[in-house]
C-alpha cells in the first residue's frame, strides 16, 4: 500500500517537474525543477531495490552535475525575449528528437518483455544473498572489466581534452609562490625602529 | 519498535509508518536542544579562550542565552527583499535546515538503534551533505544582491572541491570496513591489537582520519574555511539578506551540520558508540553515551580552531583541497586496498 502511494508520488512529481522544466520561463528555475525530477527519480530507483544506483544519481547528479549547471545559468545574462524568438523554428527539429528517443525506448522496451532475450534475463537472477554493490561490483570487476575500464579511458581522455581546449596560457598574471611565502619569516618583513618623535622614517 | 505497535493490534505497514515517524521525533528533538545548547557551550569555549566571560547574563551561567535569542529572533519581523526572488528566497533556508536533520536517520547510537539500518548508510550520508550546498546557492542568488551571491560562489566551489577528497577518505574506511552499512563500519572497528577500539590506531587510517577532521571544517564552512561568511569582506555571506526565523534556520542547520560532522567522525575513526578500549567492563555503559562524549570532544577541537586559528585565503583553501588532500587520499585508497588485497583477500 505504501509502497503504490510512494511510487505514484515519485512519478508524479518525476513527470511533472520534468515538464516545468521545460515550460518554466526562468532558466534557474528550469534547473531547480530538472534537480526535483532527479531526486524523484532517486525515489523510483529505491522502490525497485536499487538503492545504490539511486545513491549515485543523488551524488552524481544533483550533488556535482547539477551544481555545475546552475551555477553556469546563473552566471548567465540570458534575454528572455531573445529564446522565445527560436521557439518555432526549432520546433521541428526538437519534435525530431523526441520522436527518436520516443521510438528507442518503445524498441527497447518491446524486445525486452516479448523477445527472446526476456528469458536470458529471467534465467540470471540476482543473487538475493547479496547486496547491490557487491551484484554491481561482482559483475563490472569481472565479466565487464575492459569495457569499465574503456568507460574509464574516455573518460580521462575527455577530461584531458576539456583541460586542454580551455586551458591558455596568459601572461601578466600574478600567481602566488607557495613555497616562497612558507620561507618568508618574521625578520624578513618586520623591522623595528625607535623613532623620535616628530620625525618620518627612513626607509 | 515497528513491532511494538504492530503488538497494539496495528497492521505491519501503519506500524512502520508511526514507528519510523516517533523514530525521527526522538532524533530530531533532542538535537534541536542540542543544537541550542552547542551554540551556547561555542561561544563559551570561544570566549574563555579570548579570556572573555562570554554569555553569563540570562539564566545560570547564561545557560538560557540561546533560547533568549531564539525568542528575539522568532519575534522579529521577517524582511523580504523586493527585489528577490520571494519563492526561492524563502525555500533555501528550509532546504539548508532540512537537509541538515535528514542524514541523522542513518547515524547508529548504539547496537542496531539508528531510524533506518540500511546498507548503503554511508553513500546516502554522502548523497544528504552534498545537497547542503543548495540552500547556500539558492539563498546567495535568490537575494539578488552582490555579496550574498559572492558568498554562495565561494561556498559552492568549497563544498563540492572538499566532498572529491571527503569522498575518498570514506572509501580507505569502507574498504576496511567491507561494508557500507554504518553499523557494520563501527563494528569493524573493534579490538585493534586486541584492546582499542577505533580506525584511528590504524596507521593506514589515521591520516585519513586526520584529514577528515578538516575536510569537515572546511564542508562545514568553520574557521579557519568559513569564506563563505568572511565578515570583513562580505558582510555576513549569503545570510546578509535575512532577518527573522529564516536567519535562525540557517543558523540551527548549520550547528546541527556541525553536530553531524563531529558524529561522524566519531563513527567513522573513533569507534563510535563503542568504548574506547575493548575491555568487559566498558561495555556495561551504554553505547550513546561514549558517542556522545565522542562528539562532544569534537565539538570542543572546532571550536578550539575557530578561536585559535586565522582565516585562510581563497587560493591557499582550494590548493590545499585539490593539491594535497586529493592526491593523499587517493594514494591511501591505494595503499589500503593494496594491503587489503595482500592479507585479506588474497
Amino acid at each position: 500500500m505504501i509502497h503504490v502511494l510512494a511510487f505514484y508520488l515519485f512519478a508524479i512529481l518525476v513527470v511533472s517537474s520534468g515538464a516545468l522544466t521545460i515550460l518554466s520561463r526562468n532558466p534557474v528555475h528550469s534547473v531547480l525543477w530538472l534537480i526535483l525530477a532527479f531526486f524523484n527519480a532517486a525515489g523510483l530507483m529505491i522502490l525497485l531495490g536499487a538503492e545504490f544506483i539511486a545513491m549515485l544519481l543523488v551524488i552524481v547528479y544533483v550533488g556535482a552535475v547539477a551544481v555545475l549547471f546552475l551555477f553556469v545559468v546563473m552566471m548567465l545574462d540570458i534575454d528572455f525575449a531573445e529564446l522565445r524568438a527560436g521557439f518555432v523554428s526549432y520546433l521541428p527539429f526538437g519534435l525530431l528528437i523526441a520522436a527518436v528517443l520516443l521510438a528507442e525506448i518503445v524498441l527497447g522496451i518491446g524486445l525486452w518483455s516479448v523477445g527472446p532475450i526476456e528469458l536470458a534475463q529471467r534465467a540470471a537472477p540476482v543473487n538475493p544473498e547479496l547486496s547491490n554493490i557487491q551484484a554491481i561490483g561482482g559483475l563490472l570487476y569481472t565479466r565487464y572489466i575492459f569495457l569499465f575500464e574503456a568507460a574509464g579511458i574516455v573518460l580521462l581522455v575527455a577530461m584531458i581534452g576539456a583541460i586542454v581546449l580551455t586551458h591558455r596560457a596568459r601572461g601578466g598574471v600574478k600567481g602566488q609562490n607557495v613555497a616562497k611565502q612558507n620561507r618568508r619569516r618574521p625578520q624578513d618583513a618586520v623591522r623595528n625602529i625607535n623613532q623620535p618623535v616628530g620625525q618620518g622614517v627612513e626607509l | 519498535m515497528t513491532a511494538f505497535f504492530q503488538g497494539l493490534g496495528l497492521p505491519f505497514e501503519g506500524a512502520w509508518l508511526l514507528s519510523t515517524i516517533v523514530g525521527i521525533l526522538v532524533i530530531a528533538l533532542p538535537l534541536m536542544l542540542a543544537v541550542a545548547m552547542i551554540i551556547y557551550v561555542d561561544r563559551k569555549i570561544w570566549a574563555a579562550m579570548a579570556l572573555r566571560r562570554g554569555p553569563n547574563v540570562v539564566g545560570p551561567l547564561g545557560l538560557l542565552q540561546s533560547f533568549a535569542d531564539g525568542l528575539k529572533v522568532f519575534l522579529q519581523e521577517t524582511i523580504v527583499p523586493s527585489a528577490s526572488n520571494k519563492a526561492l528566497f524563502l525555500i533555501a533556508p528550509i532546504i539548508t535546515f532540512t537537509v541538515a536533520l535528514m542524514a541523522w536517520a542513518v547515524i547508529p547510537f548504539g547496537v542496531g538503534v539508528m531510524v533506518s539500518n540500511i546498507n548503503v548508510g554511508l553513500l546516502y550520508i554522502l548523497a544528504i551533505s552534498s545537497l547542503g550546498v543548495y540552500g547556500v546557492i539558492l539563498s546567495g542568488w535568490a537575494s539578488n544582491s552582490k555579496y550574498p551571491f559572492y558568498s554562495a560562489i565561494r561556498a559552492s566551489a568549497q563544498m563540492i572541491s572538499y566532498e572529491v577528497s571527503i569522498g575518498f577518505i570514506l572509501i580507505t574506511v569502507v574498504l576496511w570496513a567491507g561494508s557500507f552499512n554504518m553499523s557494520a563500519i563501527v563494528e569493524s572497528q573493534k579490538g585493534y591489537y586486541g584492546f582499542v577500539n577505533g580506525n584511528f590506531i590504524n596507521p593506514l587510517l589515521f591520516p585519513m582520519a586526520i584529514m577528515f577532521l578538516i575536510s569537515a571544517l572546511a564542508e562545514t564552512a568553520r574557521a579557519p574555511f568559513d569564506l563563505t561568511e568572511a565578515e570583513s569582506e562580505l558582510v555576513a555571506g549569503y545570510q546578509t539578506e535575512y532577518s527573522s526565523m529564516a536567519f535562525a534556520l540557517f543558523w540551527l542547520g548549520e550547528y546541527a551540520n556541525v553536530i553531524l560532522m563531529c558524529g561522524l567522525n566519531a563513527i567513522l575513526f573513533w569507534g563510535g558508540y563503542l568504548p574506547p578500549f575493548d575491555w568487559a567492563p566498558l561495555y556495561l555503559v551504554p553505547g550513546i553515551i561514549w558517542l556522545l562524549l565522542k562528539m562532544a570532544f569534537f565539538f570542543f577541537v572546532f571550536s578550539w580552531v575557530k578561536a585559535t586559528v586565522p582565516r585562510y585565503r581563497y587560493d591557499q583553501l582550494m590548493r590545499l583541497g585539490w593539491k594535497i588532500f586529493l592526491p593523499t587520499s587517493l594514494l591511501f585508497v591505494f595503499l589500503v586496498s593494496g594491503f587489503l588485497m595482500l592479507t585479506r583477500y588474497s
